[in-house]
């Protein structure tokens, strides 16, 4: 018996070595899987016992973009990222905890004195002309290029601050890598220029209720007008 | 008690394919250099850390698709990979008659191979660490104002097709690297931190302090170029994008 649990225990650290590791400081959510992978790849969002060798399913950290088999979100849908995220108000998600809404985003930190102050007024802005029975079923989402910095409390505070408070205003907290592969999925570029500024890319995008991109407005205080209209237009679809 | 041994020799086994599958690494001393774009022309400091040899396989890339099927040519999303990711191979799971297993993977997206090392418990290079291992020629670690170190980067921008070539066809660098010029593009984990705007040309280095005054004429120039174009092809590439002349190779932190 104690030769068995040896066995399980030199297994259990094999499948470690072998699963995929989390080699960033990202948050994993944990799935569990058979050590012994009698189901082959398939995973499990709870501990419990392997249906066809009855050992104990094991925990294997989950990598960022590791696809979620489900056939309801398209290939071209950013709920395909599995990256985990902090808001504002201190809880955990997952971009795919935003479907069902309209949601338009953008990447900005909040110690930023040049460019940020005017796309958060570009959001500001975009959001004061949407018609108000519209406003339930779309998030305003902002990101966060500077993960070390803008924690929650600090995000917090820079919703008050902007009078972004409200509920259709999220703000989020990634992990180092998870932010950079969220900005690929935007486009957006950025790069850190000293210890506390960053330059990037002034990018707004929409997406469906689905998670699929449906309108870019890149620049400073350009005409919103398309945008508005391009909300608006995929709010009233999703109804 | 057979069965424990049976098990026992089944994990050395095991063990023995493992260590056979991680590709070799060796150690890169870190240091501090200026590179072509940056903060301001400020110095880099880089750590010490672990890269691959050699770029990634055709034979490496094959057997991870085998083992991650979401990565395979039909079933990969086109979030991650356009529409050119893998198109030469005959199947999912073949490649074509004309690539050799030794060969280095190309057409594959940024987030194929950020995944393929965070599976083989590694990441992909920043540019910085890139462009640190990559400015050293056989004996130098900065060979980057030598006229024959820029003249065999901008000769191979002139070759075709070398994507064909094997892996190790090129020089072993100073570091004992192979293949960071003259085989194939490479991606980096930050390619997106290039931004080659208004903003950046002020980036551009042509500090003078850079340049020992036994380099030769017009290096400066040679340089620039060949750097430049790929800091061009970072600033210009999207992470979905798969290039025939782009593949990658991993890192791991020391």
């Amino acid at each position: 018996m104690k030769n068995l649990k040896y066995i399980t225990l030199i297994l259990v650290l094999i499948i470690g070595v072998v699963s995929c590791k989390d080699t960033s400081n990202k948050k994993a959510e944990v799935t569990y899987q058979c050590p012994m992978k009698c189901e082959g790849e398939k995973t499990y969002s709870e501990p419990g016992t392997c249906s066809v060798c009855k050992m104990d399913l094991q925990p294997i950290s989950e990598q960022t973009s590791k696809i979620i088999a489900t056939d309801e979100i398209s290939d071209e849908s950013i709920f395909n990222l599995t990256s985990t995220w902090n808001t504002e108000e201190g809880t955990t998600i997952q971009l795919k905890e935003l479907k069902g809404k309209t949601l338009v985003m953008v990447m900005i930190y909040t110690s930023c004195k040049a460019a940020c102050p005017r796309l958060v007024a570009d959001m500001r802005n975009i959001e004061k002309e949407i018609p108000k029975n519209l406003l339930n079923d779309i998030d305003f989402v902002l990101i966060s290029i500077d993960p070390e910095t803008d924690t929650p409390e600090v995000l917090k505070a820079f919703a008050i601050e902007n009078f972004m408070d409200d509920e259709q205003w999220t703000f989020l907290q990634g992990s180092v890598a998870g932010v950079r592969e969220f900005a690929n999925v935007l486009a957006v570029k950025y790069k850190q220029i000293s210890p506390i500024d960053f330059s990037h890319s002034n990018i707004i995008s929409v997406f469906n209720a689905e998670g699929e991109l449906v309108h870019q407005q890149e620049g400073l205080e350009v005409d919103n007008k398309e945008t508005i209209a391009k909300i608006i237009e995929t709010t009233e679809k999703n109804e | 008690m057979k069965t424990i041994l049976r098990l026992i020799i089944g994990v050395f086994l095991f063990f023995a394919i493992q260590a056979n599958c991680q590709s070799q690494m060796v150690l890169i001393e870190g240091g501090t250099y200026i590179p072509l774009y940056g903060r301001d022309s400020l110095p880099v400091t880089i750590n010490d850390f672990e890269m691959d040899v050699y770029p990634v396989t055709n034979e490496e890339y094959l057997q991870f698709v085998k083992k991650y099927p979401k990565w395979q040519r039909s079933n990969v999303k086109s979030l991650f990979a356009d529409g050119n990711y893998l198109y030469a191979w005959k199947a999912d799971t073949i490649l074509a008659d004309n690539q050799a297993l030794k060969a280095p993977i190309t057409n594959v997206s940024w987030f194929a191979a950020n995944d393929y090392c965070e599976c083989q418990g590694k990441r992909l290079p920043t540019v910085d660490e890139w462009e640190f291992v990559a400015m050293a020629n056989e004996d130098l670690a900065d060979a980057r104002t030598l006229e024959t170190y820029n003249e065999f980067i901008l000769s191979w921008y002139e070759k075709p097709k070398t994507f064909n070539n094997e892996i190790g066809s090129t020089f072993k660098n100073y570091w004992g690297v192979y293949d960071l010029h003259g085989l194939v593009w490479e991606w980096t984990s930050d390619f997106n931190s290039v931004l080659i705007t208004g903003e950046s040309r002020k980036d551009v280095d042509t500090d003078s302090d850079l340049f020992c005054g036994s380099a030769a004429i017009g290096a400066t120039d040679l340089m620039n170029y060949a750097a430049f174009m790929r800091y061009a092809i970072r600033g210009s590439s999207k992470a979905k994008y798969t290039m025939r002349n782009l593949g990658f190779r991993c890192v791991k932190d020391k």
